[in-house]
């Protein structure tokens, strides 16, 4: 293969979906004290490594660049991706940019790929199927919408070629081929693929490699279009839901069967 | 009033039971307008007016099923802009929020997604963090685009059968223009059960169901629901990828969810931890899914299923 790729990957740090996690402060944002590169995006690393490798690699001239944007912990998403295989960072940070919803944080991230892309332009842009925290899933779309390019989400699978690209996609009740021209905004599900695990080398080599910090200046975003004061949405109230007690539980004694129907009758939900 | 936007896409013969649940919705925030894509049935047209609907508005292109999303936010935006539409609705599923994401780009408007309820003043209400807390949100643009959740509102029709008009809306260029297209689709074989996403009643097993979803599939019939499944048995390839419920794959919030060997860890409770009423079964009695069942039973599913499955037939007579 002659083309080689110059690729974006979005990466966000998260809080760790392992433990409880918590809406702080005066918008109910989400508390990232103990955050960690977001499971999914993983995904789609993995897919940029493969598509670049499978083209000789950033020894042939191919791109992987990890972009996030957040506060100084989404750097330790950037450097896991690092780790990991990309070969460039960029970590896209400004006070100003806290408690952006998915429309600013479209915007900001829309110009950082602007800016990212001047002198060589940028083929893909790689995401993971849905933050682990927000779970919108409106960012690749909105993201799309504003540089103008076909979006191609839930992608299963991913091939390249002669400027234009292949995914599948799979929904409940049918399985489809999607083609669109690139540049393109991908997102892929956790089907496509196996995460490499970062290895000693990698971890080594990654303490070489450099991350760019971006500001709004530098991507030529105006504060009053992001954070709080550029989103389109805000967040009234947030409560806590009770935690879920604990029911009758039984152990089986060969009726309990019968008992589950007694029970859902008792709910009248047979 | 203000005026609501309802798109329904591609209905078939008969309104699915969530769209009926838009019309309510929309109905108790204004006067409600449709934008559909595909064909418009006779009986899709009644419905539409016993729900008071007072405009329906179809597209100028019948190809936008060929092109992913893009092609149909480019024909609701000019839809919403002829209904003047302060609040736009639409389904929850990932094909509806992705719809709902570029429409809010076009129309300078907030996106709300997993709505479960919207009061008077537009204030919507949805649980985040996967179900562990809940919020109000609302949008500070002149126009509202929210995805609604199924199974949170009762639908009924209007006091008044609407005689809607119907009239074309020209889909602008752009949208197919920088569209990805869709070349092939396969239609997977019908399994006859509800839709998992608005299933009422939710069957699902994990890694104790051993391979063999016989049980779990059977008890669902039983109960006409739909058939879930845990992440270790759908990377197990026991069954479809379609199935999983959890944070990797779907979110249910059904009347009942029926846990049949899953051991509830974090992954599995974020897909399903908003169900009305939680059954767990399963052997290992320190299983963390006991914590948050209503009612649970320490046993083999291999038991228990069939035995609840020939209970519920011989009931049902």
């Amino acid at each position: 293969m002659e083309e080689t790729l110059k690729i974006i990957v979005l990466v966000k740090h998260v809080p760790d979906a392992q433990f409880d996690r918590h809406l702080t402060g005066e918008g109910y944002t989400t508390d990232r004290d103990e955050s960690i590169l977001s499971e999914l995006d993983e995904y789609a690393l993995e897919a940029a490594l493969q598509l670049a490798e499978a083209r000789g690699g950033a020894k042939a001239g191919n791109q992987v660049i990890a972009l996030s944007m957040g506060a100084s912990g989404a750097v330790n998403a950037v450097k896991k991706s690092l780790q990991m295989g990309a070969t460039e960072g960029v970590h896209l940070t400004d006070s100003a940019l806290a408690g952006s919803d998915a429309a600013a944080t479209s915007l900001a991230l829309a110009a950082a790929i602007r800016h990212l892309g001047t002198g060589a332009p940028v083929d893909l842009i790689l995401t993971g199927m849905a933050s682990t925290d927000g779970e919108t899933s409106l960012v690749p779309a909105q993201l799309a919408e504003r540089l103008g390019l076909p979006q191609v989400t839930f992608a299963s699978s991913l091939t390249v070629d002669g400027g234009r690209l292949t995914a599948r996609r799979d929904a409940d009740t049918y399985s489809e081929t999607v083609e669109a021209t690139l540049p393109a905004v991908v997102s892929v599900t956790d089907q496509i693929n196996e995460p490499r695990y970062p290895n000693f080398k990698g971890i080594i080599a990654a303490k070489r490699k450099s991350i760019t910090t971006l500001s709004l200046a530098d991507i030529g975003v105006d504060p009053a279009h992001v954070g709080h004061a550029g989103s389109w949405t805000t967040v009234t109230a947030a409560e806590e839901r009770p935690p879920r007690t604990a029911g009758t539980i039984i152990t089986d004694e060969g009726d309990a069967g019968v008992r589950l129907v007694d029970f859902l009758a008792a709910q009248k939900l047979l | 009033m203000a005026n609501v936007l309802v798109f329904i896409d591609n209905p078939g013969d008969a309104l699915k039971k969530s769209t009926l649940e838009l019309l309510t919705l929309g109905r108790s925030l204004g006067e409600t307008a449709v934008a559909l894509n595909g064909d418009l049935h006779q009986d899709v047209s009644a419905t539409l007016a016993e729900y008071g609907v007072t405009a329906v508005f179809r597209p100028s292109a019948q190809d936008l099923d060929d092109y992913l999303v893009s092609a149909k936010a480019a024909y609701l935006a000019a839809a919403a802009g002829a209904a003047s539409a302060g609040t736009v609705l639409l389904d929850n599923s990932p094909e509806g929020k992705e719809i709902a994401a570029r429409l809010g780009i076009r129309l300078n408007a907030g996106v709300i997604t997993d709505v479960v309820a919207v009061d008077a003043d537009g204030t919507a209400h949805k649980s985040v963090l996967a179900g562990s807390y809940t919020t109000s949100a609302r949008t500070t643009t002149a126009v509202s685009v929210l995805t609604v959740k199924a199974n949170n509102v009762t639908p009924g029709p209007a006091s008044v059968v609407s005689a809607p008009e119907t009239s074309t809306i020209e889909v602008p260029a752009d949208g197919t223009a920088t569209a990805a297209r869709i070349t092939a689709r396969e239609q997977k074989a019908a399994s006859g059960r509800p839709d998992l996403s608005d299933a009422r009643i939710v069957v699902a097993g994990g890694r104790g169901v051993d391979g063999d979803f016989g049980p779990v599939e059977q008890l669902a019939d039983a109960l006409g629901a739909a058939v879930g499944a845990s992440r270790a048995a759908t990377d197990a390839g026991w069954i479809s990828h379609d199935a999983q419920v959890g944070q990797t794959g779907r979110t249910v919030s059904p009347q009942l969810y029926i846990s049949a060997g899953i051991s509830g860890a974090i992954q599995q409770k974020a897909g399903m931890q908003t169900a009305k009423i939680i059954v767990a079964v399963n052997k290992d009695a320190e299983s963390p899914i006991f914590e948050i069942a209503d009612f649970g039973i320490i046993g083999d599913l291999f038991d228990v299923l069939p035995q609840a499955t020939q209970e519920i037939k011989k009931r049902k007579g």
